[in-house]
């Protein structure tokens, strides 16, 4: 079990190029950039608590050729920030990489100041914006590097809650391409980020109750995989979405989008029910929003006894 | 070419405006008063300050400004296109549907500008990272951000005079075009701002501060080479402006933050400037 932001911090710290220079707003030992500091410290700039001179020291160093990864919490980092990401990277499409740790309400009992449910959202709206939101220690390494190498502006979704891991080494993954899990045709489970293992424990039950389901990892949630969506729609039959995210405007609403215009099709959300979090365990905030495996389950179990 | 003579200087500064002017009479729109008293500065800046060359836009040992208070958009694209970056006949293009000088600049879209902006407040903090470039890789190159007083309203600026300093950003110089006014009144009555204490400010921000008059081409020259002088802080120049500066009824007049002239305003101002 490794937190995604862990994951990030690790990755962050071994890559080779040196045009990339570290921000962060004094929370690197939670954002885990403490470990790219630790072992580059020429290269790390410490802003202090102000996340919008953060990210507009970022755009600066851009300009001249850096490739700044500026890191803090996902509600500092798209809330607070919005008009300095909007205006200083995602306008002028400035190589800025902007990392978002603590996402969602799995961040746990800090509560809904600092559970940011609306990140996907604001970033995604974003023209010019790649949104990436990766589930486990090996899809996030493996993504941080091909961010480094992707030119232009990118908000990535990082989790504080540990996770299982999913992938094994020598997987691949490519910026815009969802990863299918399965090839069950009874239905397929939508997920992004901490809910990816929760739907992949909901897919072994359901099998045991004989509802054979695929799980799509969606760790691009912008460019959104448009062709998997339809091959999913098509090919199975119930729809499910599930993510750590508010259900307007999130992974849920991208993928509504594409239904929407290219394979019409019924698509339930499961998500934060267009409210704030609230202090609480991770696992059991998962329970009571319904956004783990039992949640996704219980909708399957729904559809199929009907 | 650089100028070096005081008088060619006031003569280019002159054409600016005139330059200005018609920008915002072809648009219909845009900033004159805010434009007419950066203008000086900007020329200096254009003209004799900064190591810059026209036709390699994006050389990456060259010095750079970011105007901050993104409205003067029509006194930076005149400073471009007088100093040879693009024609002067595209000035005329001002705001229109098919022109790259949009109403805020945008680095993108027109060679020779630094940086997008348009959202007050974010310029210092850009050209901190500028200038921390500079330094990560010994280029040696000056990074300049123009700002409005009014804009100073604006927190962000604050935290980023706070990197300016942690980080010794000598290579930084800031200068607050202080001409007295924000778009609905006197900035010392909407915040209690004035050029004496921005100045105290910035010096307790750990900023050499110098206030001269914005309008004197010997004075605008004399605390930029202070500035280049100033090792191990960065400058800020507050520079006393009089907004619509060269126009007689646009001078300390608010109703000109934003609007364009007319037919009879724009020949009178013309005739005014080539007195």
């Amino acid at each position: 079990m490794i937190a995604t932001r862990e994951s990030f911090g690790k990755a962050l710290a071994e890559l080779k190029n040196e045009k990339i220079v570290v921000l962060d707003a004094d929370l690197d030992t939670s954002t885990k950039t403490d470990l790219f500091k630790e072992k580059h410290p020429d290269r790390f700039i410490e802003v202090g608590i102000a996340e919008a001179d953060m990210i507009g020291t970022a755009a600066g160093l851009a300009t001249c050729g850096k490739i700044p990864f500026a890191a803090t919490f996902a509600a500092f980092a798209t809330g607070r920030c919005y008009d300095q990401i909007r205006t200083s990277i995602a306008y002028p499409n400035l190589n800025v990489k902007i990392c978002g740790t603590h996402a969602g309400v799995t961040v746990g009992e800090d509560g809904a100041t600092h559970q940011m449910l609306e990140d996907i959202n604001l970033m995604r709206g974003m023209p010019n914006m790649t949104v990436i939101s990766p589930s486990d220690d090996v899809q996030t390494k493996k993504l941080v590097s091909k961010i480094a190498e992707y030119q232009g502006p990118v908000y990535l979704r990082l989790s504080r809650q540990k996770t299982p891991i999913l992938y094994e080494k020598d997987v691949d993954f490519e910026i815009g391409k969802a990863v299918q899990i399965g090839n069950g045709q009874d239905g397929t489970i939508f997920a992004t980020g901490v809910t990816v293992a929760e739907s992949i424990k909901a897919q072994e039950k359901l099998l045991e109750e004989g509802i054979d389901v695929r799980v799509i990892d969606i760790h691009t949630i912008k460019p959104i995989d448009e062709e998997m969506i339809i091959k999913c729609a098509k090919e199975t039959g119930i729809l499910v979405s599930v993510e750590d995210h508010n259900i307007i405007g999130g992974m849920g609403t991208a993928i509504a989008d594409v239904l929407t215009e290219k394979h019409p099709k019924k698509l339930i959300k499961l998500g934060i029910k267009d409210c704030f979090g609230k202090s609480g365990q991770p696992e059991s905030l998962m329970e009571y929003f319904e956004i783990d495996s039992n949640a996704i389950e219980k909708v399957f179990k729904e559809k199929f006894q009907k | 070419m650089k100028i070096t003579k005081v008088e060619a200087l006031e003569e280019k500064a002159n054409q600016i405006r005139q330059d200005i002017l018609q920008e915002i009479y072809y648009a219909k729109s845009g900033h004159p008063g805010g434009s007419l008293s950066c203008t000086d500065i900007l020329t200096v800046l254009y003209f004799n300050e900064m190591n810059i060359e026209p036709s390699k836009p994006n050389d990456v040992s060259r010095d750079r400004l970011v105007l901050s208070k993104g409205h003067a958009s029509a006194a930076l694209y005149a400073c471009l296109a007088e100093r040879g970056y693009f024609l002067k006949d595209d000035l005329v293009t001002f705001r229109n549907i098919n022109s790259p000088l949009q109403g805020h600049p945008d680095m993108n879209k027109v060679p020779g500008v630094d940086m997008t902006t348009g959202s007050l407040g974010q310029g210092l903090s850009v050209a901190n990272g500028m200038a921390i470039a500079s330094k990560m890789d010994s280029m040696g190159y000056r990074v300049y951000c123009l700002l409005g007083d009014g804009e100073l309203q604006e927190g962000q600026v604050w935290e980023a005079a706070m990197t300016s300093s942690k980080y010794k950003l000598d290579n930084l110089c800031v200068i607050v075009d202080c001409n007295n006014l924000q778009l609905t009144g006197k900035t010392e009555e909407i915040k209690s701002l004035n050029a004496e204490n921005i100045a105290k400010k910035f010096n307790s921000f750990g900023f050499n501060a110098l206030i001269i008059d914005g309008h004197n081409i010997e004075q605008i020259m004399f605390a930029l080479n202070k500035a280049e002088e100033t090792k191990g802080k960065p400058t800020a120049i507050i520079a006393k402006t009089i907004k619509g500066k060269g126009v007689s009824f646009m001078e300390d007049n608010p109703a000109w933050h934003g609007k364009a002239v007319n037919d009879e305003e724009y020949q009178k101002a013309i005739e005014e400037l080539n007195k």
